[in-house]
């Protein structure tokens, strides 16, 4: 059976068997042995928002497969001009794409762009919305290191509130029956966060979350939000920081995971990024594997 | 002089007391007589027979936007009573946040000048503050003077406690009534929607309920202090609702208004980023839904008002976060209220028109309205609780289609308005 993908907009979106079809075919991957499943096809990048990994992973995804890309960011063509989204989608789909990848500052925007174009859309950030292929990028790597995913203790701690990571991932895992426990402080980590999926917790006691812990996700905490809020950098370093003396209260097989960007010395230290239980260049290289397994699923091309 | 008799109709006139099979005899713009089925035959040149239907004081709706001068590809004051007619409102009292803002007596009246064609009565709210830039009272003597039947800021609320008590003061001496937006923009600077589990999923910034409840606690305190008239614009909150009840008991000039859409639909209802939910105040929790209902129902609700606010389809379809806010609501107000107040929970048709005319005209001071006593206005909805049918967008009067009432399937609607004794509109 070949599940009809669409549009990849939020992991929601998606069945139980379409993720686990993407997640086995993200396996099969492999970025250094390029196939040329997508050749031919035309993949547009349209990002309105600063990134490194997600924009490079996607277009070393779509070129390992065959696929041309192009670039288009809000900075650089006539998005700066003041043309709304869904013109900018129309020019790009009648220039050709066959499909449109895209990071966007708004939440919602990718659900905008899906109901006015033909062709599929894959979400690769919307606001604090969604990430969807972060999301699944992320299940790869739990995955790789243990059995399933049912029964796992997931913490993921930072700032819950503005994240879209922290969305996508808590939705993914509640489905296949894991805890999430988000953990951060109040502004960070309102009691609203729970309502999110079944099977998600808040705690605001970091040292109490880690008990037990088979997975700890730190998400980046920017300095600038911490301002003007009821704590200070120092508050939060002292109270939510990921430091090796507070890992060992996680399972000893615990592993470490983060996003990106990472700013070191704030959610954690260079002692955990860099510890034997990080998995943070994992998940970069997942990445890559994941959106190859995304592409050839929305393009129709997966077998 | 222009005579119109409206026959076999069952007159629902609260006001009077009037419940029965009766005939509406008009003559020079006035109600002239209400008597029993026959009594007037002969007496006019021109009849209606409307056949059962409810024959009811004119429908007033207290907050529009027609966004005239200055918005017109939104709406016109043309298109807005055009759209307020089928909707059976005879009267629209209008929000002064048109560009430029209706902050003096000149603009006051221009825009009840018979040059903006209006189909129905048009009674301009003005600006409390110059410009609504919340700093200086406008001349509310003046205001009066031209038309003006209130003063808010709608939509740029009176947050500064001095400010607003000299305002409910100084609209007291007149007999005027400030009419509040209550929101601490302080608070919801950047929210889209309602705070709660759809505002989180979406990772949209959700508006409070305090954003609200906090400003109507504010304002009842200053209209205890002043003894002023304050009217809650939109009231969407159980703690605001809560407040208002209290404020009631106490005896207090306070008066409040509730649209269709809060009373009918809940944040949830945004689903995937559809900006035909976004408002403001937005969509609210079930809790808040169902205690509205409970509110209208208990009298604490004086008024149902849409604040029909109208916009074009490039300005709703962009990014959630940046669509503008707002629905238009003139045609869907009574079908919905029919459907939903009355078939639904029961609410009995005096009560309704009292919600939607008798009330209005009291909060607002229009004499000789919401009322078919002998020597009033001849504004007259003639409507038929029964009628099912669909509201179609896309055929509205209004210039702008966003609603999400589309496709909806009502049960109740005007068959005829009446507007100074000319039939404005006949289905």
């Amino acid at each position: 059976m070949k599940p009809q993908l669409g549009s990849l907009l939020s992991i929601n979106q998606l069945t139980t068997e379409q993720i686990e079809a993407i997640l086995a075919l993200a396996r099969r991957m492999d970025p250094d042995r390029p196939s040329q499943l997508l050749h031919g096809k035309r993949v547009v990048l349209l990002f309105y928002e600063a990134s490194t990994r997600t924009r490079t992973s996607f277009e070393f995804a779509a070129k390992a497969l065959g696929a041309v890309t192009t670039l288009v960011t809000a900075t650089s063509s006539s998005i700066e001009k003041g043309e709304s989204l869904i013109d900018t989608g129309w020019t790009v789909e009648s220039i050709g794409a066959d499909v449109i990848v895209m990071r966007h500052p708004n939440s919602g925007s990718a659900h905008l762009l899906a109901r006015y174009m033909t062709v599929p859309i894959i979400n690769a950030g919307d606001g604090m919305h969604q990430h969807p292929s972060q999301g699944l990028l992320d299940a790869l790597t739990i995955l790789n290191h243990k059995k399933e995913l049912r029964g796992l203790r997931v913490v993921i701690v930072g700032d819950v509130y503005h994240s879209r990571v922290a969305r996508s991932n808590a939705e993914l895992l509640s489905r296949f029956g894991a805890e999430v426990v988000f953990c951060g402080p109040r502004d960070f980590v309102p009691e609203i966060a729970a309502t999110l999926a079944p099977g998600v917790v808040v705690n605001h006691d970091l040292n109490a979350a880690l008990q037990g812990a088979d997975v700890v996700m730190a998400l980046r905490v920017q300095k600038e939000r911490l301002a003007g809020r009821h704590h200070s950098v120092e508050d939060y370093i002292a109270h939510y920081q990921v430091t090796p003396q507070r890992m060992k209260l996680a399972k000893p097989d615990a592993i470490l995971m983060h996003p990106g960007p990472v700013i070191r010395g704030m959610e954690l230290t260079s002692e955990v990024a860099d510890g034997p239980q990080s998995c943070i260049h994992e998940q970069v290289r997942n990445g890559v594997k994941t959106r190859m397994a995304i592409l050839a699923m929305v393009l129709g091309a997966a077998h | 002089m222009e005579s119109l008799l409206i026959q076999r109709g069952r007159v629902i006139d609260p006001a009077s007391g009037v419940d029965a099979q009766m005939d509406v005899l008009l003559r020079g713009g006035r109600v002239v007589d209400v008597a029993p089925a026959g009594k007037l035959r002969g007496q006019a040149k021109q009849t209606v027979n409307v056949r059962g239907a409810i024959v009811a004081p004119g429908l007033i709706d207290l907050h529009v936007h027609l966004r005239e001068p200055g918005q017109l590809h939104k709406e016109t004051i043309a298109s807005g009573t055009g759209a307020a007619a089928p909707g059976g409102f005879t009267s629209v009292c209008v929000m002064p946040n048109t560009l430029p803002v209706n902050d003096s007596a000149e603009i006051t009246r221009w825009m009840q000048a018979p040059q903006r064609s209006a189909i129905v009565n048009v009674f301009p709210i003005a600006a409390a503050t110059v410009g609504s830039a919340g700093e200086k009272l406008t001349n509310f003597a003046a205001l009066k003077k031209a038309g003006a039947v209130a003063v808010s800021d709608d939509g740029k609320p009176i947050l500064d406690d001095r400010l607003m008590r000299t305002a409910l003061q100084a609209a007291a001496r007149l007999k005027m009534t400030v009419v509040q937006h209550a929101e601490d923009t302080r608070v919801t600077a950047g929210c889209s929607m309602n705070y709660g589990a759809t505002s989180f999923r979406l990772g949209v910034h959700g508006m409070p309920n305090s954003a609200e409840s906090s400003v109507v606690e504010r304002d009842i305190a200053l209209a205890r202090a002043t003894k002023g008239h304050v009217h809650v614009a939109h009231l969407s909150t159980r703690e605001a609702l809560e407040a208002v009840r209290a404020a009631k008991k106490a005896k207090l000039r306070v008066t409040a208004e509730v649209t269709p859409h809060h009373f009918t639909l809940i944040d949830e209802n945004v689903g995937e980023f559809n900006a035909h939910y976004k408002m403001n105040p937005p969509l609210r929790s079930v809790a808040d839904r169902d205690a509205l209902i409970e509110g209208i129902i208990d009298g604490t609700i004086d008024a149902i008002a849409t604040d029909h606010a109208p916009h074009a389809f490039h300005e709703k379809q962009v990014e959630f976060e940046r669509a503008a806010f707002g629905i238009t609501g003139l045609e869907t107000a009574l079908p919905i209220v029919l459907t939903v107040l009355h078939h639904h929970f029961k609410l009995p048709l005096w009560r309704i028109i009292e919600l939607l005319s008798v009330n209005p005209a009291k909060i607002f001071g229009l004499t000789g309205r919401g009322t078919l006593a002998k020597g009033s206005h001849a504004d007259i909805t003639i409507f038929d609780p029964k009628k099912k049918w669909t509201f179609d967008a896309s055929q509205s009067m209004s210039k702008s289609k966003n609603t999400p009432f589309d496709g909806w399937n009502f049960t109740g609607r005007a068959v005829v308005t009446i507007v100074g004794g000319n039939v404005v509109w006949e289905a």
